[in-house]
């Protein structure tokens, strides 16, 4: 859910026709945004990659996943939010990608982190939490270095089998992830009432943070498979050439 | 006088669906819709595309076959527009679920509130005034799409009412959830916070039906004429000097009204959400407006005077 592989608006039918249309979308982008976007994916990439080796170590040194999260909480908080810019990247339409679509799945991690983890401090530890953060960790790096590359013009075949073959597995992974944190996180939050409003107050609203999250993990169940399905169907025009008649819109 | 020869493919599949023979040249499309249906008769007129181009634009019902730019068979795709649902059917359905909902929770009705809160009615003068406010409202929503209204288009896809349905009936039911709630708080300010509310919803009522009332008298029935309305003798549509969608702005005006009459955070975000939409529709009328007429006046903004 979180794993952002929205391609937009290309998706071409065939791996020619995709560089060609990537460089042919890039020589209408200024010289300043190429220059941010290489620069922006590149220091992604390198942000996750730290990530990766900061949790690989951490691993190898501690032998348990207690304390990881917290270890890497700073540099995973600074990148994600980061990630914020994407959005302001397809408004100004630098980046061809819809702009709703984009919100929700940057949003979807933000909601993660910082009203998740970050706020519920019980979950921290639970084993879930790594699997997420392992499927976030390896999407990103593949996705970032995906954009890197596409904008220098030199895809190499294997990031593009990576993009379009790795979510097959990381996407449930970090779905299962995703939803077994908030169920952990459950019981805290119905406990001490954290950020939710009752009645009465003088705004005449409520809010019950432990339904929201009912309600968030329910919105997977219509959400997910139509991503999930989405991607395959990318994954089937990029890699295999595939033209497929798409259904009314 | 040459027949026509008409051949209808379908749009994605370029598969030959139709051939109509002896056509008449001044036929108009409608015409043409109605002679598909007799062979294909699941697609009745209100759900068909039909274009000169696969990828390109829809005709309208009103051009005519001559004047478009084909030979003597004139080839046209198909789309299928899915099943339609006349514009009133909608309008209605929407409308009456609010009415209907708010009522629900004005009266306490049992399995929403405590048992021992079922039939009983509020203390707060406010309230029953914000349902005779909500309620209004919505009739005349009602009364103006029954009486006042005319459509340009006769439909709109079928799921759009599951859709809007959703929107007007969630967002009706969380207000008035609150607003009828025994729990309820009244407005900070008391009786003045109330009249300065209720003044402001009842100008803007009566401004936004002024301008329907406007905007139908600018369009003879049947007709599809297009003209820049202006301001009339009524004060209420001055504000067309300002603004194209002055409706809109009176329509917002009143939920902001409502809103400060309730002080109901609710009722603050659907006026949120509603001025959201509605920009967006003035927007777009507004360029559509500078696109057909040249001499448009260009003091005014699409909804907000000066601003937006």
């Amino acid at each position: 859910m979180a794993s952002s592989e929205e391609d937009g608006t290309n998706g071409g039918a065939s791996e020619a026709s995709e560089e060609k249309e990537a460089t042919g979308r890039r020589r209408r982008l200024g010289f300043l945004a190429t220059a941010w976007l290489t620069f922006y994916n590149i220091a992604m990439t390198a942000g996750w990659l730290v990530l990766a080796i900061a949790m690989v170590r951490f691993y190898m040194e501690k032998g348990t996943h207690r304390g990881l999260y917290k270890s890497i909480q700073k540099t995973l908080k600074f990148f994600q939010t980061f990630a914020l810019l994407e959005i302001v990247h397809c408004l100004i339409g630098i980046v061809p990608t819809s702009v709703l679509v984009t919100g929700v799945q940057v949003s979807s991690r933000i909601f993660m982190v910082w009203l998740v983890t970050h706020s519920i401090k019980p979950v921290q530890n639970e084993e879930s939490v790594v699997l997420f953060l392992v499927s976030w960790t390896v999407t990103e790096i593949t996705r970032y270095s995906f954009y890197t590359f596409s904008l220098l013009d030199h895809l190499p075949y294997f990031i593009k089998w990576a993009r379009y073959n790795f979510f097959i597995i990381l996407y449930p992974v970090g779905v299962a992830g995703e939803l077994l944190t908030i169920y952990a996180a459950l019981p805290y939050v119905k406990k001490t009432g954290m950020f939710s409003i009752r009645l009465p107050n003088k705004y005449n609203v409520s809010f019950d943070y432990y339904y929201f999250l009912l309600i968030t993990m329910a919105s997977y169940i219509p959400l997910f498979p139509q991503l999930y399905f989405h991607m395959l169907r990318q994954r089937r025009k990029v890699l295999h050439g595939e033209v497929i008649i798409e259904k009314d819109d | 006088r040459k027949h026509a020869g008409v051949e209808i493919l379908d749009a994605k599949t370029r598969e030959k669906l139709c051939f109509l023979d002896k056509v008449e040249p001044q036929a108009t499309i409608a015409e043409i819709k109605n002679l598909f249906t007799k062979t294909h008769p699941q697609w009745y007129p209100a759900r068909q595309s039909l274009r000169l181009d696969p990828k390109g634009r829809s005709l309208k019902d009103e051009d005519v076959l001559q004047k478009l730019p084909v030979g003597t068979t004139a080839t046209l795709y198909f789309r299928d527009l899915g099943a339609q649902i006349s514009w009133v059917t909608v309008f209605l359905t929407e409308y009456a679920g609010p009415l209907f909902i708010y009522l629900l929770f004005y009266f306490r009705v049992p399995f929403i509130y405590g048992h021992k809160y079922d039939f009983t009615s509020s203390r707060h003068s406010v309230v029953h005034l914000a349902c005779i406010c909500h309620s209004f409202h919505y009739v005349k929503r009602l009364l103006e799409t029954l009486f006042v209204h005319r459509f340009s288009h006769g439909t709109m896809p079928l799921r759009n009412i599951f859709k809007n349905c959703t929107y007007y009936w969630g967002f009706a039911a969380w207000m008035a959830y609150y607003i009828n709630h025994p729990l309820y708080t009244p407005p900070t300010y008391g009786a003045q916070q109330v009249k300065l509310a209720l003044a402001i919803f009842v100008i803007c009522q009566l401004g936004n039906f002024s301008i329907h009332m406007a905007l139908r008298d600018l369009r003879p029935a049947g007709s599809k004429t297009r003209k820049i309305p202006y301001p009339t003798k009524n004060p209420f549509t001055w504000l067309f000097l300002l603004v194209s969608c002055p409706n809109y702005t009176y329509e917002v005006g009143s939920w902001i009204g409502f809103a400060i009459m309730t002080q109901c955070l609710p009722v603050a975000l659907f006026s949120l959400v509603g001025f959201t939409q509605m920009t967006i529709w003035a927007k777009g009328k507004h360029r559509s407006y500078l696109k057909e007429f040249r001499d448009y006046p260009p003091l005014r903004m699409p909804i907000v005077p000066f601003l937006l």
